[in-house]
């Protein structure tokens, strides 16, 4: 099939980025459009989520187009055995574009294979989740101006958040330095670490978020999971080392932003929400205006 | 040149085919199912545990009357990328073909990773080839990468 989609965050270039960020810059200004008056787009939820699809549902909705879809699979014909083949080619001759999210890695590029329109990945299992990446880094150039030079710190769990791998691949266009904090348990894949050290790109590794904070200009933190140690003890005396505390910042640089990809559990106290640099739910409004200029560049559509 | 008469007696023996040389022993079967060499059914002979002085213990395989595509015989790569290849006619080697890896594997092996789609619908698993040696391959779709250990031919 020859529909453009959006599947994982290396399908898109420098280029291609800064287009996107450009164009949510004026949806930003201007959310409210007759852009998809007339069009319609499916969200397919195989697999729950609150944020994700809420905001691409909001994205649609502001620029009139219609939403079909389901919000769990428990409603579909999945649970009668259809094929993931056979629900993207029934689904792809109702509409023009296709958001999913799919439990399963590399769900979202089958189906792009076998849809006639095009697919926005909202999430494949722990494989990739392009939308999120776009917003981080929309959120990143609104706050510090520029995408170039910036030091970045990544804290939590840089073993298993999609969100950090795809953060760091983008990034990495943009000459940052980076600082990753984590538990040893769940530090960056060595396959990360060595395509940062073959482009030249400075990093190093940390357990300890303090020696980072006042250097940083963005720290994005991540939720350490305890599911993800093998020793509950481990987990239970590493736990609060990587809790972000409102005293910790008051020496922090003037531009510095703290964001989240959310859901918080508790690794973010609730006394930095009032802090000027906490900056996640910003962020996640973000979403909303990367979300409608991904859509209208997947759809061709001018503005 | 200890195996010289370890192959001319395969060469003769053989009047138009294809002998693969340069097995290691311990590879011979994943060849064979990789050329799917149990739909062929002209004459074959497979010998293994022979002596080598490159590999120490080799395999080979004779085929008569068949002659493969280089395309065809660059599945074995990602297994065997030291094999070569004799093409015999009348008796006579005339030409020899070297295995070349793909920049693309379909279809030859499946992806170790259990919550790749590919493991769970009807999905012809594809890999790009990110190393050569030894081989890893990146799967077209879960992103993840499998090494040679976890091969597991289709």
């Amino acid at each position: 099939m020859t529909a453009k989609s959006l599947v994982s965050i290396s399908d898109y270039k420098v280029e291609d980025y800064n287009r996107i960020l450009q164009l949510a810059s004026e949806f930003e200004a201007n959310s409210y459009q007759n852009l998809l008056h007339g069009r319609v787009i499916a969200t397919l939820f195989f697999e729950p989520s609150t944020r994700t699809r809420l905001s691409f549902e909001s994205a649609i909705n502001r620029l009139r187009g219609r939403v079909i879809g389901f919000a769990d699979i428990g409603t579909t014909s999945s649970t009668k055995g259809e094929s993931l083949h056979d629900s993207i080619r029934m689904v792809s001759g109702y509409c023009d574009l296709i958001v999913m999210r799919h439990p399963l890695e590399g769900a979202a590029r089958y189906a792009s294979e076998v849809s006639s329109v095009p697919i926005i990945n909202a999430g494949d299992g722990a494989n990739q989740h392009p939308t999120q990446t776009l917003l981080d880094m929309y959120s990143i150039l609104k706050t510090q101006g520029t995408l170039q030079n910036l030091a970045i710190t990544l804290i939590g769990d840089l073993k298993y958040g999609r969100t950090v791998h795809s953060l760091i691949m983008a990034m990495m266009n943009y000459n940052p330095r980076f600082y990753f904090v984590s538990p040893p348990e769940l530090t960056l894949p060595n396959e990360y670490k060595q395509i940062l050290t073959k482009h030249n790109i400075p990093f190093s590794e940390h357990t300890d978020m303090q020696e980072v904070l006042d250097i940083s200009d963005i720290i994005y933190m991540t939720r350490v999971q305890k599911e993800r140690f093998s020793e509950p003890m481990e987990y239970e005396k590493t736990k609060n080392l990587y809790v972000l505390k409102n005293s910790m910042l008051a020496n922090t640089k003037e531009n510095m932003k703290i964001l989240h990809p959310l859901p918080r559990v508790n690794e973010i106290s609730m006394c930095v929400d009032a802090n000027p640099k906490a900056y996640y739910f910003e962020q996640a409004k973000n979403g909303v205006f990367t979300r409608q200029a991904i859509i209208c560049h997947l759809l061709g559509i001018k503005i | 040149m200890g195996d010289i008469q370890g192959r001319h007696l395969i060469v003769s023996a053989l009047k138009n085919g294809t002998v693969i040389d340069h097995i290691p022993s311990k590879s011979l079967f994943k060849v064979i199912s990789i050329l799917k060499l149990e739909n062929i059914h002209s004459q074959m002979t497979f010998g293994t545990n022979l002596e080598s002085k490159k590999l120490g213990s080799k395999a080979i395989i004779k085929i008569s009357d068949k002659f493969f595509e280089q395309e065809e015989i660059n599945k074995i790569a990602i297994i065997v990328p030291e094999a070569k290849l004799n093409i015999i006619k009348n008796y006579e080697v005339v030409e020899k073909m070297i295995v070349t890896l793909p920049e693309t594997i379909v279809g030859i092996t499946k992806c170790f990773n259990p919550k790749c789609i590919t493991n769970h619908e009807k999905v012809t698993p594809k890999f790009t080839v990110v190393e050569k040696s030894p081989v890893s391959l990146q799967c077209q779709y879960c992103e993840k990468i499998t090494v040679e250990e976890h091969f597991n031919l289709i």
